[in-house]
């Protein structure tokens, strides 16, 4: 066993801790953190995988961004309410359940399923292979052939900004 | 275990976790925090396909799929915002009568 499996190993266990971590954890700020780890471990396992770009980005947009902006209004509410003094709603045996059946069904088809070969590969349509993931051809593909959904981000980038403060304005009208 | 198995039984760990957090927590910052797990598990057998197929359209789609959830998470935590300010609470059973 070589260093790089024994450190995918070690993040896809740290990746599970954390979601675990999750579902103990009483107060928001600790699943936050718990969260937060999670994903950093996953951004360990992209950059095992040699895909830099996209764990990049996971630090970047989700540490960075969505975590931050979540801690930050935990802060704001901080708030002592029931569903401090209790973790749990009332289906929780029916919800374990459920999770685990689809769990279950799931991994079973993962380990019966037949490993994607090079034939595969080559069967997809020509002049998608890529040779690396590195940012050179990221950005070469991402910015010549995808340069329209480029555009399109900024306009839903857009969309969801005047939405939030539409929100915000609605609330502000109800309150009075 | 095949490292590409090893990532996909992760990818559906971590999405059967989150979807028992949003279905058994009763914060709702946090059932917000294990639906970004779920979508992190979602991105996470992505990742593994468009690795193991050597696609780039997998990673520029991933890409556009982080862009969507912090949209989302823009337009969900002013909600959630909302709501604790008309009830003093983050107890998702404060707004049981949502239910039809």
């Amino acid at each position: 066993m070589n260093l790089e499996t024994l450190l995918l190993y070690f993040f896809a266990a740290a990746a599970l801790g954390g979601g675990v971590l999750m579902l103990i954890a009483r107060h928001p700020m600790r699943v936050a953190l718990a969260l937060i780890s999670s994903m950093l471990s996953l951004a360990g396992i992209y950059a095992i995988l040699g895909v830099h770009v996209i764990a990049v980005f996971q630090v970047l947009i989700y540490v960075g961004a969505v975590m931050v902006f979540m801690v930050y209004v935990i802060m704001l509410l901080d708030v002592r309410d029931p569903s401090f003094l209790e973790r749990y709603g009332r289906a929780v045996v029916p919800s374990i359940a459920i999770a685990a059946a689809l769990a279950l069904v799931l991994g079973a088809t993962v380990s019966r399923g037949r490993m994607i070969t090079a034939a595969d590969v080559a069967q997809l349509q020509p002049g998608t292979v890529a040779a690396s993931f590195d940012v050179q051809p990221f950005s070469a593909e991402f910015l010549e052939r995808y340069w329209l959904h480029f555009e399109l981000t900024s306009v839903l980038l857009l969309a969801a900004v005047v939405a939030a403060i539409a929100v915000v304005k609605a609330g502000r009208r109800h309150d009075g | 275990m095949d490292r590409t198995q090893l990532l996909l039984m992760l990818s559906i760990a971590l999405f059967s976790l989150g979807l028992v957090g949003v279905m058994i927590r009763r914060n709702a910052l946090v059932m917000l925090m294990c639906m970004e797990l779920m979508l992190n598990g979602v991105v996470l057998s992505l990742v593994t396909f468009a690795e193991r197929t050597a696609t780039l359209s997998g990673a520029v789609l991933v890409f556009l799929v982080f862009v969507v959830a912090a949209a989302e998470i823009a337009i969900a935590i002013p909600i959630v915002l909302l709501l604790s300010r008309q009830r003093r609470t983050l107890d998702v059973g404060a707004w049981s009568e949502l239910k039809g």
